[in-house]
């Protein structure tokens, strides 16, 4: 959501307003783990604010401001009738920075449901360029174009199918790339979710071998997706009154974010979230509630992205064309109300058992996780 | 030549005129297809209140001018938007922002008066005179780093401090999200801001910047169409817009 360029000093528009509101509800989605180590040393205590509000601008690293992060676009599927609904969204949007020399290349995969240019992402870009990195930076399998553009079955959340389609990617990616730049390793990184697909893509690329990672950095991955997602549906329990009371809840909090948007003369930034969570006074639960929200309101969009995608009868009746003008209410009325579990029993489950019989659902759901390639990570010399 | 902005705004009137007469279009009906898993019946309690709800009788109209908009963004705005960055360097872009930001004080003071509100008419006017005078023409932002703070009123919240409900929510060819309330009350805004601006400024300066306006705008509005990751962007905005435009006014 933040733009890799943002140096207003008053913002003055409604849409920065929704730039900065939706960064507020998105800046939760890093989070998958829940850290235990008393002493880690991080200025914010408390789990769940140090998961909405982001490193302060005096603890953060300084990294230069102005690279050469660029937006592209990449056709993955050059046959592909993209459904008109989603008209947008055909081509995967991706974005570099390059070195003008002979460097190391490192891909960066983004956390569950956020942007190749998302705040983290353009972090993580700044941080490794300055190390001489040519980036190459994607969105998460999970994130809206990439389901449509670049996700083989639109169905995501599967360990290996997510890793291919990724590595899909950044080889097509690779292709364009290469008469331009010089490489002399390859690497992959993601942050949460980004994590765990990066260490599924490592263990693809040793069969492949399009590649050869030499290094792979896993930040804070979930070790068990289904677990994680779990966690994070429940906190949606946390909005008073249930999530029929979404609309009140997110009222006030935007009522909060407002007064403090007002008050302010700083860009919408990672120190502008801490400032604003001081101003708003969060109880723990209403924390919690602010991540589920936001998680939420993440995971019924990629739940209707698939749904059309696949076709599969979900929440929209399967052969229902839906065009760019459609009237989409409903779905997002319902898909607000149904959990990322709920997809995963009714919808991912089903898509995928194939030969497998309904009494295996728990098993086929829970080897969603890292352990599944425990003995791979345990002996691979790739971590940093 | 004077501003396009009043032209934008008569614009707006004919459309909304024109939307009374567009009836909804023919769609596929969701009954004549196998039920889905989760049927609304289902899943929705009976009396449920719709969690976004925007009164948007004209959202076939409105839907397609919001693609219309996209399609402009991504042939026309922000391909001069970025010419714009590349020409011209940080500080002078710095510059044309604060310009016109110290015309938007004046519009503040101006509704502010209207709203009978000393506080932030005082605030406006303080700005626009410490900006226009020590600001060089509003070029430098002094009041900001006197701490001045930046109150924002325009003539749709006057209208809404005084009982006016938004009525009907609009896409606004070129501008984005609006509603009936705030598409007026844009009239005399740019009204007032482009007889001020010719007065005080050189023809060929005054049609300068009333190029610049519009791409000085954009180029601070770091949204993007369709790129923000949700299948349902447009009643995202049109929701978010409204709650913070009924904000605005009762702050």
């Amino acid at each position: 959501m933040i733009a890799p360029e943002t140096h207003v000093t008053i913002p003055k528009t409604t849409q920065q307003l929704f730039a900065g509101f939706y960064a507020l509800l998105f800046a939760s989605l890093t989070f998958a783990t829940v850290i235990s180590k008393e002493d880690y040393g991080y200025p914010i205590t408390d789990r769940f604010a140090a998961t909405v509000v982001g490193t302060p601008e005096n603890y953060a690293a300084q990294l230069p401001q102005n690279i050469p992060f660029r937006q592209r676009s990449i056709t993955i599927f050059p046959e592909r009738v993209t459904p008109d609904v989603f008209f947008y969204g055909s081509k995967l949007l991706y974005s570099v920075a390059l070195q003008d020399r002979k460097a190391p290349l490192i891909f960066l995969i983004a956390g569950t449901g956020a942007s190749h240019n998302g705040s983290k992402n353009v972090n993580m870009a700044r941080a490794f360029y300055q190390a001489g990195f040519h980036v190459v930076s994607i969105s998460s399998p999970t994130f809206n174009n990439f389901v449509i553009a670049a996700s083989q079955t639109g169905v995501v959340g599967h360990a290996e199918k997510d890793a291919e389609d990724i590595y899909r990617v950044f080889e097509m990616i690779w292709a364009e790339l290469k008469t331009d730049i010089e490489v002399t390793s390859f690497n992959v990184t993601g942050y949460s979710l980004g994590g765990f697909n990066a260490a599924f893509v490592s263990k693809l690329d040793e069969e492949r071998q399009t590649f050869n990672f030499e290094r792979v950095l896993l930040i804070n991955p979930p070790v068990s997706l289904y677990n994680s997602i779990s966690l994070l549906d429940r906190m949606v329990d946390n909005i008073p009154g249930g999530v029929d009371n979404f609309d009140r809840f997110v009222d006030r909090l935007i009522h909060a974010y407002t007064t403090t948007y007002q008050e302010s003369t700083v860009a919408a930034g990672d120190d502008f979230l801490y400032r604003a969570y001081r101003a708003l006074d969060l109880k723990d639960e209403e924390l919690a509630a602010l991540i589920g929200t936001s998680f939420r309101i993440s995971s019924s969009s990629l739940v209707f992205t698939s749904d059309v995608m696949a076709d599969y009868g979900y929440i929209k009746p399967k052969g229902l064309p839906l065009d760019r003008y459609s009237d989409l209410t409903l779905y997002n009325e319902m898909s607000l109300r149904l959990g990322f579990t709920d997809y995963y029993h009714e919808f991912f489950y089903p898509y995928y058992s194939g030969d497998y019989p309904e009494e295996m659902r728990d098993q086929f759901i829970a080897a969603i996780s890292l352990r599944s390639i425990e003995d791979y990570l345990r002996n691979s010399t790739k971590s940093p | 030549m004077k501003s396009i902005l009043p032209h934008v705004a008569t614009l707006v009137l004919a459309l909304s005129l024109a939307a009374c007469s567009s009836g909804p279009q023919p769609q596929p009906q969701a009954e004549n297809y196998p039920e889905p898993v989760f049927t609304p019946k289902r899943l929705l309690p009976p009396d449920h209140a719709d969690l976004t709800a925007v009164y948007d009788p004209w959202q076939g109209l409105n839907k397609r001018i919001y693609v219309f908009n996209y399609h402009f963004d991504q042939a026309v705005f922000l391909p001069v938007v970025r010419g714009y960055e590349a020409a011209v360097p940080s500080v002078g872009r710095t510059g044309v922002s604060n310009f016109f930001n110290n015309f938007e004080d004046m519009l503040t003071a101006l509704n502010s008066a209207l709203q009978l509100r000393p506080e932030k008419f005082l605030q406006s006017t303080g700005r626009v005179i410490v900006n226009s005078t020590v600001g060089l023409f509003g070029l430098v932002d002094v009041a900001s780093e006197m701490e001045i703070p930046r109150p924002m009123e325009d003539f749709g919240q006057t209208l809404g401090h005084w009982g006016v409900g938004q009525g009907p929510y609009v896409v606004i060819p070129f501008l984005g999200p609006s509603n009936v309330r705030d598409g007026l009350g844009k009239i005399p805004d740019a009204y007032v801001q482009s007889t001020v601006k010719s007065d005080v400024l050189s023809e060929p300066l005054d049609l300068t910047t009333t190029i610049l306006y519009p791409i000085d705008t954009r180029a601070n509005t770091s949204f993007r169409y369709f790129e923000n990751g949700s299948a349902f962007e447009y009643q995202m905005v049109r929701w978010l817009y409204s709650t913070k435009r009924e904000l605005d006014v009762n702050q």
